[in-house]
């Protein structure tokens, strides 16, 4: 596959961010911030570091992406449809009866999904089972990637599958912390607090990556970095801004859990054309 | 019944703990199949997965006491093409994971295997933390989840190789305390089968588990009374096997059910469902009813609570007076 620039892969970012306001306007409900700050992590993920076909997405020799914090789902459905793993047109069945794109994402709905989730905490451990399996049958150049929301942290489930990830070593398992501060009843740090976050999984057995999962460059080279250390999985923390993109939802968490109006995604698109404008008009 | 090639109660019985059959029956299975694996949590030992562990080191993940992880973790397995047999104690898994389950497993299609040890009130002196009765209920009500409860080690090692070749989730409930071995290996098990293990026309007696031996020895007592009793071992208890437990009421007008576990939502609470749907028959459920378990003996705590011959043949008689 030919490697996208920067901007291009900005730019994409971009469009995935109109799609996820569109479709959510559709929907009428659903989250906004989370995965309008995920987009770029998601947009350097399919469209740089997996190896994945989207006309066969069942593959035995694909890269795994399992998203744990399935509220954010919205995210990954624009950008498999970008991808080409079905017409964007499907975007606007979002949550709709019979549609494939459910609310919280169901494997068995859609092809190209890795796992159901949605309840939170059990995407770290379905990566953990999956890098066993790939040990037992001696695979080596598969990863399993697996995308968690920082407010999920809380979960007990998450503490006990760090422990098996650092117990066996699995480096082939790449965690993407999609650490945005915000959650359902206000700020990380004041709902439950998780700092200091590096050191916490660093005591679990990890290699611990920071980086601003804003930027697209930095996510593909933090997960080139994760790929080359192999004693130990790697969790990278992304610092995101919930609502990227879009001023007004940017960093409150009253936007995790709601969709925009019809107003409100108009003056939304308004701004992601501008932002548009700009990624093309400062590269070139 | 010759063709069930069972064992005559009447005779001396062998006695083993159910879970040793899982133990045997897991080993084979991972003989016969290499994608066959296994994860406990901290209980390798007490579930019988020891012999297992012995034989395929690489094939085994200890989980550590983190039965969340535990079944999340065979979610992952499963999602690769292996197949999980995940085991705890049943108190703990599916006590502590349902959501878990539910979501990664069910929901998610994933074969895996849950192993529930040292179910039912014969755990013992443990006291009611340990002994787990409501396991049937939470599993039964999970879409695509298949519940097995075996009645002796024998059928247990069959049942797990039946679950090794099976595409759904399943769950097996097993005990802990040795129970007479009344099958043998000629004995057939099938998922989703019920056996009438003894022909009678007066009154059914549904058992499933450890309470299918006293069943039988239920039926021996009622023998004695005149009464002919029916006893249909029922160890799949989702899917129930609609028609032969239809055929047996039809004939006989009454029903008791038997098992080591609440009567809400277990094996009582299925039949009871699918008679009044289908066949509205008295019935008389035995089993814990609403209400936890204490410490004690094993076999002091079966009679206490009532759960045992002497109780479901009194029951037996009570039902056949009311029809």
């Amino acid at each position: 596959m030919q490697k996208l620039s920067v901007v291009q892969l900005e730019t994409i970012a971009n469009d995935i961010r109109e799609d996820i306001i569109r479709m959510l306007e559709h929907a009428g409900s659903g989250h906004s911030a989370g995965p309008l700050g995920l987009a770029d992590i998601f947009t350097a993920l399919y469209f740089d570091i997996l190896k994945h076909d989207p006309k066969k997405p069942d593959w035995d020799e694909r890269d795994i992406l399992l998203l744990s914090n399935g509220h954010c789902v919205p995210v990954r459905y624009v950008t498999m449809a970008h991808a080409g793993y079905f017409d964007k047109k499907e975007l606007m069945t979002l949550r709709q009866l019979g549609s494939r794109l459910q609310g919280h994402p169901e494997r068995t709905r859609l092809p190209g999904l890795e796992n159901t989730s949605g309840p939170l905490g059990c995407g770290l451990s379905q990566a953990c089972g999956m890098a066993l399996a790939m040990r037992m049958n001696q695979i080596k150049n598969r990863w399993v990637y697996v995308v968690l929301g920082d407010g999920e942290l809380d979960e007990g489930n998450v503490w006990e599958a760090a422990m098996l990830g650092g117990k066996e070593k699995l480096h082939n398992v790449i965690g993407i912390i999609d650490r945005n501060n915000i959650q359902i009843d206000g700020p990380t740090e004041s709902v439950m607090p998780l700092e200091d976050l590096k050191a916490k999984w660093e005591a679990f057995g990890w290699h611990v990556i920071e980086i601003n999962g804003n930027d697209i460059e930095a996510v593909i080279d933090a997960c080139a970095m994760a790929r080359a250390i192999q004693e130990k999985p790697t969790m990278i923390i992304a610092h995101t801004i919930p609502g990227k993109g879009v001023d007004f939802m940017e960093n409150d968490f009253q936007w995790h859990g709601k969709p925009p109006d019809h107003e409100q995604a108009v003056k939304a698109l308004h701004e992601l054309r501008t932002l548009g404008g700009k990624i093309r008009s400062e590269h070139e | 019944m010759s063709d069930l090639y069972l064992v005559d109660i009447k005779g001396k019985l062998n006695e083993e703990p159910i879970r040793k059959g899982f133990g045997r029956g897991l080993l084979v299975a991972g003989k016969k199949d290499v994608n066959v694996v296994a994860a406990c949590a901290d209980l390798t030992d007490s579930t019988q997965m020891s012999l297992f562990k012995k034989e395929f080191p690489e094939r085994f993940i200890e989980i550590g006491v983190a039965e969340q992880n535990l079944v999340t973790v065979g979610s992952g397995m499963a999602a690769m093409g292996k197949i999980p047999f995940v085991s705890s104690y049943a108190a703990f898994s599916p006590g502590r994971n349902w959501e878990q389950i539910r979501t990664t497993i069910c929901l998610n299609q994933q074969p895996v295997k849950i192993v529930g040890s040292h179910a039912g009130i014969s755990v013992g002196p443990d006291g009611a933390t340990h002994q787990m009765l409501e396991d049937v209920a939470l599993m039964r009500a999970l879409p695509n989840m298949i519940v097995i409860a075996p009645c002796d080690s024998v059928e247990a090692e069959k049942a797990t190789m039946a679950m090794a070749a099976d595409k759904h989730p399943n769950y097996l409930r097993l005990a802990r305390e040795a129970t007479p071995v009344i099958t043998t290996e000629k004995t057939p098990f099938v998922i989703g089968k019920a056996y009438v293990f003894n022909k009678g026309t007066d009154v059914t007696l549904f058992a499933t588990g450890t309470m299918t031996y006293q069943a039988m020895e239920a039926a021996e007592k009622l023998r004695k009374d005149g009464v002919s009793a029916e006893v249909v071992h029922v160890p799949t208890i989702k899917p129930l096997d609609a028609e032969v437990i239809l055929k047996s009421v039809k004939k006989t007008g009454a029903a008791i059910t038997a098992e080591e576990g609440q009567i809400i939502g277990g094996l009582g609470g299925a039949i009871a469902e699918l008679l009044s749907e289908n066949h509205p028959t008295l019935i008389h459920r035995i089993g814990m009813q609403d209400r936890f378990g204490e410490s004690g003996a094993p076999a002091e705590l079966l009679e206490h609570f009532g759960l045992d011959a002497k109780h479901i043949a009194l029951a037996a008689h009570d039902i056949i007076h009311r029809k």
